[in-house]
């Protein structure tokens, strides 16, 4: 292989697991330039590992703004969930009307057919 | 607007960090999986406890994806008013972090992609805290130490594309699954923009005899 060809592998070696060709690792092996190229990916690397401990600091009242838009969200969520119960109990006593409403009318009627046929 | 001034080193590991999650640090008496099990119960002042366990280290990945302190408190808003709500969907087969993390990256992408914005250079580096952790290495640490600042301001001059996917995959180690379905891309397409912008840093940080720092050609 030539350079040009294994130096378009070395960014994903750092990857590991599947690793490069057989024909690369043994032209790394014995060529300096890509021995060095590979060596400052991996330098990289690490340098770029080390971000995850670099922090850059957050802006002053970051951390009660965040505090209050999960309140506030909290909020609406128990106003709403409030607001479907009441709904819900307000179509319940509807349906019980209702229900009641028809059983009384169904009684109505079924006594007065009862006299229709006395009297007939 | 640039990020804060300089503040006081300090240690992440007794700051909020994904290395005190992973160690079962304990914040304000408990676990953080108890934590995350009281938050899922409904438990709101468990929730908050995360939020302040873990908004330095979920802002740091906010700033270097949007590259800019307002966006990534935008961000970072969304973020946890997600995880909030989605708390319930949550069932722990990832650490809490990662899944902190995830829902971050999605955020910042759609902030980024909606503001169409392609802001650079702000993260500078006075803008960030020291690491003072301990190496092993004094060599390396003495090499790390010298190429960290290049490094963070060679990321944030990236485009934003290759950003996201260098600073998920490398810096917080998230897998290119993951990366893939929080970015909206293929994994085959966060593969190749990661090793394009491996080999961009790389060839600005790290030039070889006969490149150019630049990257290009000699």
């Amino acid at each position: 292989m030539r350079c040009e060809e294994v130096a378009e592998l070395l960014p994903d070696v750092l990857e590991g697991g599947a690793g490069a060709p057989a024909r690369a690792v043994r032209h790394v092996e014995t060529c300096l330039r890509c021995q060095a190229e590979l060596a400052q990916y991996r330098r990289l690397l690490r340098a770029l590992r080390q971000l995850r401990f670099q922090l850059p600091e957050p802006p002053a009242g970051l951390l009660s703004s965040l505090l209050g838009g999960v309140e506030a969200s909290a909020e609406r969520h128990a106003l709403r969930a409030a607001l479907l119960r009441r709904r819900v109990a307000y179509a319940a006593a509807l349906a019980v009307a209702g229900a009641a409403g028809a059983a009384g009318a169904a009684v109505l009627a079924g006594r007065s057919r009862d006299r229709i046929r006395l009297a007939g | 607007m640039g990020p804060a001034a300089h503040a006081a080193p300090r240690d992440p590991l007794t700051a909020s960090s994904p290395a005190r999650l992973a160690a079962g640090a304990r914040w304000g008496g408990e676990t953080p999986e108890a934590l995350v099990d009281a938050a899922r119960a409904g438990d709101r002042s468990a929730f908050e406890e995360l939020v302040r366990a873990t908004y330095a280290d979920t802002y740091a990945l906010a700033f270097r994806m949007t590259g800019d302190e307002e966006d990534a408190s935008d961000v970072l808003q969304e973020a946890y008013l997600r995880a909030y709500r989605g708390l319930r969907r949550f069932r722990g087969d990832a650490a809490f972090s990662t899944w902190l993390y995830r829902i971050t990256a999605n955020c910042a992408s759609t902030h980024v992609t909606r503001r169409g914005r392609t802001r650079t250079s702000v993260l500078s580096p006075d803008a960030v805290v020291p690491d003072d952790r301990p190496e092993h290495d004094p060599e390396a640490r003495a090499s790390v130490n010298s190429d960290r600042a290049r490094v963070a301001a060679a990321v944030a001059d990236l485009p934003p594309r290759l950003r996201a996917v260098v600073v998920l995959r490398d810096v917080y180690d998230l897998p290119h699954e993951a990366i893939a379905a929080e970015l909206g891309i293929s994994e085959t397409a966060a593969k190749v923009r990661l090793h394009r912008a491996r080999k961009r840093l790389r060839e600005r940080l790290f030039p070889l005899r006969g490149e150019s720092a630049d990257g290009s050609d000699p």
